[in-house]
C-alpha cells in the first residue's frame, strides 16, 4: 500500500506579509475633508483614538496632533463629531 | 490604565488602507483592542466584515500573525494555535509571552461559530475572544442574525404589512458565556475607549478563556450618519439597551451606570432600521421593547448587587 503523506509533507498555505494594506490608499473614497483648526486644538488625542482608519498623524514623542493622513482618511467625520473643542471642521472635498 | 499620550507611543498593529466602510465601528474596535495589549499578539478571525475588508488579497491591515479561518471556527483556530504554543513552551522552543485573540462578528459568534466558541470556552484555552456585534450579517447584505434586536429591519426580516421587522428577541450571548463558568466576560462599546481598553487589558492578564462583546455600530446596516458611530454606541448604554458590565469569576459588576436612564426611543430615532417604530400606530411595539429593556436592566442591577 502506498504510504500516506504526513503533516510534515503538507504544502504550506499562503503566508503573506502583514500591514501591506498601507499600499492601498483609501483617501479617494472621501467626499468630505476634515480640516484642523490649530487655535482650538488642545491635543487631547480624542480624534486619534476615535479614527477607524488610523488616519491621524500624531507626534509620538510629545503627543501633539500633526496632521490628517489624507491618503487614507475616508471622510467619515467621526473626528469632527467627537472633538470636544470643535477644532475639526468637515469641508466639501474638491476634485 | 494607559493614557492616550502613552497609547499613542505604541505601534499601530491594525493599520490604514483596510476597506471597511468610512465610519465603521468595527475598525475602531480592532484598533482599540490591539492598542490595549502591549505584548505580541496572534489573532484568528471568523468570516465577516472585518475579515473580508482587512485581508483582501494580497493586502493585510494586520501587523501581527493573523490566521484566516472559516465562518464557524475562529475560536477553534485560536485554540489550536494556543495549544501549539503551550507545547513549544514546554519543550523550550519558545519563551516569549504571547497573547491569543480571536475575533468574530455576531454572525460568526452568536450563530455559526457558537459551537466552536462553546468548545474553546469549555476547554478553557488561554484566549481572549472579542465579538464585534453589529447585530446582523452586514457583509453579505444585512440579513438578520441571532443578535439582531427585536423589530429591527433587515433584508430577511423586512418591515412591511406582514411583520414589523424581526419578530424574535436577540440572544444574550454574554450570559451564555457566563454560564460556561469562564473567568472573565464583559460587554463594551467603541464609544468609551477607556472602557474597552481597560477591559481588554484586564482580560489578557487573566489565565483562561475570556469573552468580550463589543457593540459595533454599522452605518450601512443600521443605517446611521457615519459621524455618529461612537455617539450611537454611547446612546445604547445611556438607554440601558447595552449595559456596560463585567463578570469576573461569576461575580457581576456594573462598570458604568448612566446618570439618567434615557428612553429607548433616543437610540431608535437615529437609525433607519427602527424608523417604523416612531410611527404612532407602532407605539405599542416601542412600549413592549421599553418594558423588556427595563426588566433586563433591573435583573442586571440585582445580579450586580448580590
Amino acid at each position: 500500500m502506498e504510504k500516506k503523506m504526513t503533516w510534515k509533507e503538507l504544502i504550506v498555505g499562503d503566508i503573506l506579509e502583514g500591514g501591506t494594506s498601507l499600499k492601498f490608499k483609501t483617501g479617494n473614497w472621501r467626499s468630505k475633508r476634515p480640516v484642523h483648526i490649530p487655535e482650538k486644538c488642545i491635543n487631547c488625542l480624542i480624534c486619534w483614538i476615535s479614527c477607524p482608519d488610523d488616519a491621524i498623524i500624531v507626534d509620538k514623542e510629545n503627543g501633539k496632533f500633526l496632521s490628517f493622513n489624507y491618503d487614507y482618511c475616508k471622510g467619515c467625520g467621526i473626528c469632527a463629531y467627537e472633538c470636544p473643542k470643535k477644532a475639526i471642521e468637515m469641508k466639501e472635498e474638491t476634485v | 490604565m494607559p493614557s492616550l499620550k502613552e497609547l499613542v507611543k505604541r505601534e499601530s498593529r491594525f493599520v490604514s488602507g483596510h476597506r471597511l466602510c468610512g465610519g465603521c465601528g468595527a475598525g475602531i474596535v480592532m484598533r482599540l483592542v490591539l492598542l490595549a495589549i502591549d505584548k505580541p499578539v496572534i489573532a484568528s478571525c471568523a468570516t465577516g466584515c472585518v475579515e473580508v475588508a482587512t485581508t483582501i488579497f494580497p493586502y493585510s491591515a494586520w501587523k501581527i500573525p493573523w490566521v484566516h479561518s472559516a465562518f464557524e471556527n475562529s475560536a477553534s483556530t485560536i485554540s489550536g494555535v494556543e495549544a501549539a504554543y503551550r507545547v513549544f513552551k514546554r519543550e523550550g522552543k519558545i519563551d516569549k509571552e504571547i497573547v491569543f485573540v480571536a475575533f468574530g462578528g455576531d454572525g460568526g459568534t452568536h450563530d455559526i461559530g457558537l459551537q466552536a466558541l462553546s468548545g474553546a470556552a469549555e476547554r478553557n484555552h488561554n484566549v481572549l475572544y472579542v465579538c464585534y456585534n453589529n447585530q446582523a450579517y452586514m457583509n453579505t447584505g444585512i440579513q438578520r442574525s441571532g443578535a439582531t434586536p427585536k423589530y429591527a429591519h433587515t433584508t430577511t426580516s423586512p418591515v412591511g404589512k406582514v411583520i414589523p421587522g424581526k419578530i424574535q428577541w436577540q440572544k444574550n450571548l454574554v450570559e451564555i458565556m457566563v454560564a460556561h463558568g469562564i473567568p472573565y466576560a464583559a460587554t463594551s462599546i467603541p464609544g468609551r475607549w477607556n472602557d474597552l481598553v481597560s477591559k481588554v487589558e484586564k482580560a489578557v492578564k487573566i489565565e483562561g478563556f475570556k469573552y468580550i462583546e463589543v457593540l459595533s455600530p454599522c452605518r450601512l446596516g443600521w443605517p446611521h450618519e457615519p459621524e455618529l458611530t461612537l455617539e450611537i454606541s454611547r446612546l445604547a448604554v445611556e438607554t440601558c439597551i447595552w449595559p456596560l458590565y463585567e463578570v469576573v469569576e461569576g461575580k457581576y459588576r456594573l462598570t458604568y451606570k448612566p446618570k439618567e436612564k434615557k428612553p429607548v426611543i433616543e437610540w431608535f430615532k437615529l437609525q433607519g432600521r427602527f424608523r417604523h417604530l416612531l410611527l404612532p400606530e407602532n407605539a405599542h411595539l416601542l412600549e413592549e421593547i421599553q418594558k423588556e429593556v427595563d426588566r433586563r436592566w433591573e435583573e442586571l442591577l440585582k445580579k450586580c448587587e448580590s
